[in-house]
C-alpha cells in the first residue's frame, strides 16, 4: 500500500489541445479517493496517466516514494478494473485472475492459493471454471475485481467499474466495494460520473470539471461548501439553487428553503412544476422573467404547494455566495 | 413465405433439383468413366453406369500414371497438391497474421508506406506479371522446388485486411488489461490474439487450403521436372489430345483424386468454409 | 478508425512487417517493375541482346489484329460468363430461399463446384463435350445439332463459358443467398398486403435491395473471367480454334512462354495491369459506397 501524489499534472494531445491543466493533490496510504466529474472532463485520463496507459505532457505523479511517470503499467504496482471489465474472453475466470500472476512468474502453488482467496472473498468459487460470456453482468464485474485483488497492489485504480449494472446490482457492488476496502485497507481511486456513488464511497472526493481540479475533499464537505459555482450546480439533486443578486450569485440548497407569508418572503418564485416524492416535495419555479434563475425547493410533504406565486424564505447561515465571473466563492 | 402456393412451392423445387442435377451431371460422368475401360468410353454413347474397373484404374494412376501421357504416378503428385495446399494457407497466415498485428497495434515510421505496398500487391496478380515472376524463380534457382510453388503465393493483403480488420475489433481495453498485467506485446499476441483469432484462422484456412490445392498457372510455370508436378498439373500432362487419342478413364480417376480433397473441405467444413469466402470479401 | 492502445518498439513492428514485405519486393514489386522495363525493349530471338525501343512493343500490338480480336474475346467471354453466372446463380439462390425444406441440402449440394480448380472444371466439360466420345455430344447429334467444338469457333466460345459458369455458380449462390437472407421479412410482407404478387415483389422489392451484391459479384466475375479461367482455357481450347477462345490472359502466357516474345508479352501484362488497376478501383469505390448504406 502506497501513497499516491499528483504535481502539477498536465495532459495535452497538441499544444493546442490540453485536457489536464494542472492537477495537484495527495492521497494518503489506504485512502478512498474518488474522481467525480461530468463526461469528457478528465477524469478517465487523470486515472489512467496514473495507470501508465496515458502518458504525462508535463508534472509529475508519484506512487509510494517512486515518480511513476516514466515507468511501464507492470512495473507502477497497481491493478486496474475497467468499466467493460475487460476479461479476456477465451479465458475462464480462474485464468482471467491468474495470468498477471503467471506473467510475474509467481509459482503455481502461490497463484493458486492467492486466486481461491480472491474468488473467496467475491464468493466466486463456484464459478473459477466458466468463461466469462457465462456469467452475469454483476459476476463478470467481481471476477474483474478478482483480476485485480490477487495481485496484492499498492493501488486499486476503477474506471467507472459500476456504470456497466442496473441500479439494483450498482448499490450491492458498492456496498461489496465499500466492505472490500475496509478489509483490504489498499490505497484506491475511483472514476465515477454518478454523484451518488460518489458521496457514498469517497474519503475524500476530487471534483473535476474541464480538466480542472474544482474542489477536493471529503463528500459533506464539499456538499456543505461548494467552492465553486460548477461544483454547486453538480453536486446535489437537484442541485443547489443560484440567483443572481446584487451583482453576485446567490447560493441555497432546495431543502434550505422554507414556505413563508408573502410578507416574509425573502424569495418569491413563480411556480413551474410539483413533483410530490411521498416523503417530501419538489417544487420548480422562477424567479422574475422565465429566462432568468430556475429555483427548486424541496417541501414537507404536507406543505400546501399550488400554481402561482410561491414565497419561500432561508436561513441566511445556509446562504452561499459566489462571484459571477471567476464562479469561485466570495465569502 | 407469404402465401401458400403449391404450384409455385413445386416450381422452385424443380429449379432446385435441375440445378442440382446440372452441378452434378458432371461430376457423376466423371465417376462413371473412372470405372470403366478405355474400350468401353468409346462406345458411343458411354455406359452411364459404374464399370467394375474402379480398383484397376485408381491403382493404376496412384502408382504409375497414365500409359501415353505423363508417366508420373499420381500418389506423388497428390502429396505435391498437399504441400501446396498446406503450405500456401499456413504460411500466409503466419505473415499477415504478424504484420497486421503490427500495422494495428505499433505506430512506426513508413507504417502506411508498408501498408500501401501490400495494398498493391491485389492489383498484381500472378497473371500479370508471368515472365518477370517466372524470371525472378529462375534467378533464384527456384525453380522445381516446393520453396518456388508456395513462397511467390504466400503473401497475400486480403489475409493481411481480414486480420487487421478483426484485431481492430478487439476491445482497446483487453490490450490496456494486458499490460496492466504486465504483458509484453509478444505475450499479449500469443496469448490473447492468437486464441481469439482461432476461428477467423479457420475460415482462413479452409479457403486458402482450396486456393493451395487448385493451382495451374503457377505450378505449369515454375515445374519442369515430373517429381514437382500437382494433381492438377498432371491431369493436364495426360492429355496427349483433345478427344478420343486420351486415356480417359485414368484421367477421370486422376480428376476424381484431384477433387476430392478440397471437395470434401468444402462439404465438411461448410461453416467455415461459408464464412471464410463471405469474410475475405468485405 | 485507429487503435487508441498501442504498444512501443522501436525494432518489433519492423521485425513483424518484414517477411509480408520481403515477399512481396521479391515476388511483386521486383517482377512488376521488369514487367514495365521489358515491355520497353526489344528482344533478339536467343535472348542475348535487347534495345530499348519506347513505346514500339504498344504500337505494335494496337496494330496487331489478333491482339484487338483478343480483346474482343475476352470483352465477349467475360460479359457471357458474368451475364449466366450471376442470372443462373440469382433464380438458383431465390428459389433456394423460398422453399422450407432442404434448403440446407440444396446448399450443400449447389457449393461443391467451388472447390473444383478450373483447370478440372475444363477437363470435365471437355470430356462431356468431346467431339467424337462425348455423351452431351451424342446427345446434340440426335438433336441433329453438328457438335466439334475443335474446329468450331463459336462452339469452343461455348465450352469455356459453360465450364467457367458451372465453376462459378456455387460461389455467386452463397452470396445471393446470403443477400437474400439478409432482408427483413417485414418488407416482404409489407408488399404483399400492399397486394403485390411473388414475381412483382421479386423485381421491384428483392431485386434492387440485391443490387450491391450484384454488382459486387458482376466486379468480382468479371475478375475470375479475366484471369481465374486461365486452366480452364489451357485444359481445352488452348485459345483455339483459330483465335477463338484466345483472352488476353492465355495470350500473355502463350506469346511469352511458348512464342517467347518478351518484349511483346511485357507491354501486354503492362495493359493487363491497367485493367486490373481500373477493377480493384471500381471495387473499392463500391465497397465505400457499401459502408454508407
Amino acid at each position: 500500500m502506497a501513497a499516491v501524489s499528483f504535481r502539477d499534472v498536465r495532459k495535452s494531445y497538441t499544444p493546442e489541445l490540453q485536457v489536464i491543466h494542472g492537477v495537484s493533490m495527495d492521497i494518503k496510504d489506504g485512502e478512498f479517493i474518488v474522481i467525480l466529474g461530468p463526461s469528457g472532463c478528465g477524469k478517465s485520463t487523470l486515472l489512467r496517466m496514473v495507470a501508465g496507459l496515458e502518458t504525462i505532457t508535463s508534472g509529475e505523479i508519484a506512487i509510494g516514494d517512486r515518480v511513476v511517470n516514466n515507468l511501464e503499467p507492470k512495473d507502477r504496482d497497481i491493478a486496474m478494473v475497467f468499466q467493460n471489465y475487460a476479461l479476456y474472453p477465451h479465458m475462464t475466470v480462474y485464468d482471467n485472475m491468474a495470468y498477471g500472476l503467471r506473467i510475474r512468474g509467481l509459482s503455481k502453488d502461490d497463484i493458486s492459493v492467492r486466486v481461491k482467496k480472491a474468488a473467496d472473498i467475491l464468493e466466486l468459487d463456484k464459478y473459477l471454471e466458466r468463461r466469462p460470456r457465462e456469467l452475469s453482468g454483476g459476476q463478470r464485474q467481481r471476477v474483474a475485481m478478482g483480476r485485480a485483488i490477487v495481485r496484492e497492489p499498492q493501488v486499486f485504480l476503477f474506471d467507472e467499474p459500476l456504470s456497466n449494472l442496473d441500479a439494483k446490482l450498482r448499490v450491492q457492488m458498492r456496498a461489496e466495494l465499500q466492505a472490500l476496502h475496509r478489509r483490504l485497507g489498499t490505497t484506491s481511486l475511483f472514476v465515477t460520473h454518478d454523484q451518488v456513488e460518489a458521496m457514498t464511497l469517497a474519503q475524500r472526493m476530487i471534483v473535476i470539471n474541464a480538466g480542472r481540479a474544482e474542489q477536493i475533499g471529503a463528500p459533506l464537505e464539499i456538499y456543505a461548501n461548494p467552492a465553486t459555482v460548477f461544483v454547486a450546480s453538480f453536486i446535489g439533486s437537484p442541485p443547489m439553487n443560484l440567483v443572481p443578486r446584487d451583482g453576485r450569485l446567490l447560493g441555497i440548497r432546495p431543502e434550505h428553503l422554507e414556505p413563508c407569508a408573502a410578507s416574509d418572503a425573502m424569495l418569491t418564485i413563480d411556480v413551474d412544476l410539483i413533483e410530490p416524492l411521498g416523503a417530501d416535495i419538489l417544487v420548480y419555479g422562477h424567479v422574475g422573467d422565465r429566462d432568468s434563475a430556475r429555483v427548486a425547493a424541496r417541501l414537507p410533504a404536507d406543505a400546501l404547494a399550488q400554481a402561482g406565486k410561491l414565497a419561500l424564505r432561508y436561513d441566511p447561515a445556509n446562504v452561499h455566495w459566489f462571484d459571477p465571473k471567476s464562479g469561485l466563492r466570495s465569502t | 413465405m407469404v402465401e401458400n402456393r403449391p404450384w409455385l412451392t413445386f416450381f422452385s423445387h424443380t429449379v432446385l433439383i435441375l440445378g442440382v442435377i446440372a452441378v452434378a451431371f458432371p461430376l457423376y460422368v466423371t465417376f462413371v468413366a473412372s470405372t470403366l475401360t478405355l474400350e468401353q468410353i468409346m462406345q458411343v454413347p458411354m455406359r452411364l453406369l459404374p464399370g467394375d474397373q474402379l480398383i484397376e484404374n485408381y491403382s493404376q494412376v496412384l502408382t504409375g500414371g497414365s500409359t501415353k501421357g505423363s508417366k508420373a504416378a499420381v500418389s506423388h503428385m497428390l502429396v505435391n497438391s498437399l504441400v501446396m495446399a498446406l503450405v500456401i494457407p499456413l504460411g500466409k497466415m503466419s505473415i499477415s497474421v504478424i504484420s497486421a498485428f503490427a500495422f494495428v497495434y505499433f505506430r512506426f515510421r513508413l507504417r502506411m508506406f508498408f501498408f500501401w505496398m501490400i495494398f498493391i500487391t491485389l492489383m498484381l496478380p500472378v497473371e500479370v506479371r508471368i515472365i518477370p515472376t517466372f524470371k525472378v524463380i529462375a534467378d533464384l534457382g527456384m525453380l522445381n522446388t516446393y520453396a518456388g510453388l508456395t513462397v511467390p503465393l504466400i503473401a497475400s493483403a486480403t489475409a493481411t485486411f481480414l486480420f487487421r480488420q478483426f484485431f481492430m475489433s478487439i476491445p482497446d481495453e483487453l490490450a490496456e488489461a494486458a499490460r496492466v498485467d504486465g504483458a509484453s506485446p509478444m505475450r499479449f499476441f500469443w496469448d490473447v490474439v492468437l486464441p481469439l483469432s482461432k476461428t477467423i484462422m479457420a475460415a482462413l484456412f479452409v479457403i486458402q487450403f482450396i486456393y493451395g490445392w487448385n493451382q495451374y498457372l503457377w505450378p505449369l510455370l515454375v515445374t519442369t521436372d515430373e517429381s514437382m508436378y500437382t494433381t492438377v498439373i498432371g491431369i493436364k500432362r495426360m492429355m496427349v489430345g483433345s478427344d478420343s487419342a486420351n486415356e480417359w478413364n485414368l484421367i477421370m480417376a486422376t480428376a476424381i483424386l484431384a477433387m476430392l480433397p478440397p471437395a470434401l473441405v468444402v462439404m465438411f467444413m461448410q461453416k467455415w468454409f461459408v464464412k471464410g469466402l463471405v469474410e475475405t470479401e468485405k | 478508425m485507429e487503435k487508441r492502445v498501442v504498444f512501443r518498439s522501436a525494432w518489433l513492428p519492423y521485425f513483424l512487417v518484414a517477411p509480408q514485405i520481403a515477399i512481396t519486393v521479391v515476388f511483386f514489386f521486383w517482377p512488376a517493375v521488369q514487367a514495365v522495363w521489358f515491355s520497353f525493349q526489344l528482344q533478339d530471338a536467343f535472348g542475348l541482346k535487347s534495345q530499348f525501343v519506347g513505346m514500339q512493343n504498344f504500337a505494335h500490338l494496337f496494330n496487331d489484329r489478333n491482339y484487338l480480336t483478343s480483346f474482343k474475346t475476352t470483352a465477349l467471354f467475360s460479359g457471357l460468363v458474368a451475364f449466366f453466372g450471376i442470372a443462373i446463380s440469382l433464380l438458383l439462390a431465390t428459389m433456394a430461399d423460398r422453399v422450407l425444406r432442404g434448403a440446407m441440402a440444396y446448399k450443400t449440394l449447389l457449393i461443391w463446384p467451388y472447390a473444383v480448380a478450373p483447370a478440372i472444371a475444363g477437363v470435365l466439360w471437355a470430356f462431356l463435350f468431346a467431339p467424337s466420345i462425348g455423351i452431351v455430344t451424342y446427345v446434340l447429334k440426335g438433336w441433329g445439332v453438328d457438335w466439334n467444338w475443335i474446329i468450331n469457333g463459336d462452339q469452343a466460345m461455348l465450352l469455356v463459358v459453360i465450364a467457367s459458369v458451372w465453376k462459378e455458380i456455387s460461389y455467386n449462390f452463397l452470396f445471393f443467398l446470403a443477400g437474400l437472407q439478409s432482408i427483413p421479412k417485414s418488407l416482404i410482407e409489407a408488399a404483399a398486403i400492399d397486394g403485390a404478387g411473388p414475381a412483382r415483389r421479386f423485381w421491384t422489392i428483392v431485386f434492387p435491395l440485391l443490387s450491391p451484391t450484384t454488382f459486387f459479384l458482376l466486379v468480382v466475375n468479371i475478375v475470375y473471367a479475366f484471369f481465374d479461367t486461365f486452366g480452364v482455357i489451357d485444359a481445352t481450347t488452348q485459345g483455339g480454334p483459330g483465335q477463338a477462345t484466345n483472352i488476353l490472359v492465355y495470350k500473355v502466357y502463350h506469346d511469352g512462354v511458348k512464342a517467347a516474345d518478351l518484349g511483346g508479352s511485357s507491354a501486354q501484362s503492362v495493359i493487363l495491369m491497367f485493367i486490373v488497376i481500373a477493377l480493384t478501383v471500381v471495387q473499392f469505390r463500391f465497397i465505400e459506397r457499401k459502408v454508407e448504406y
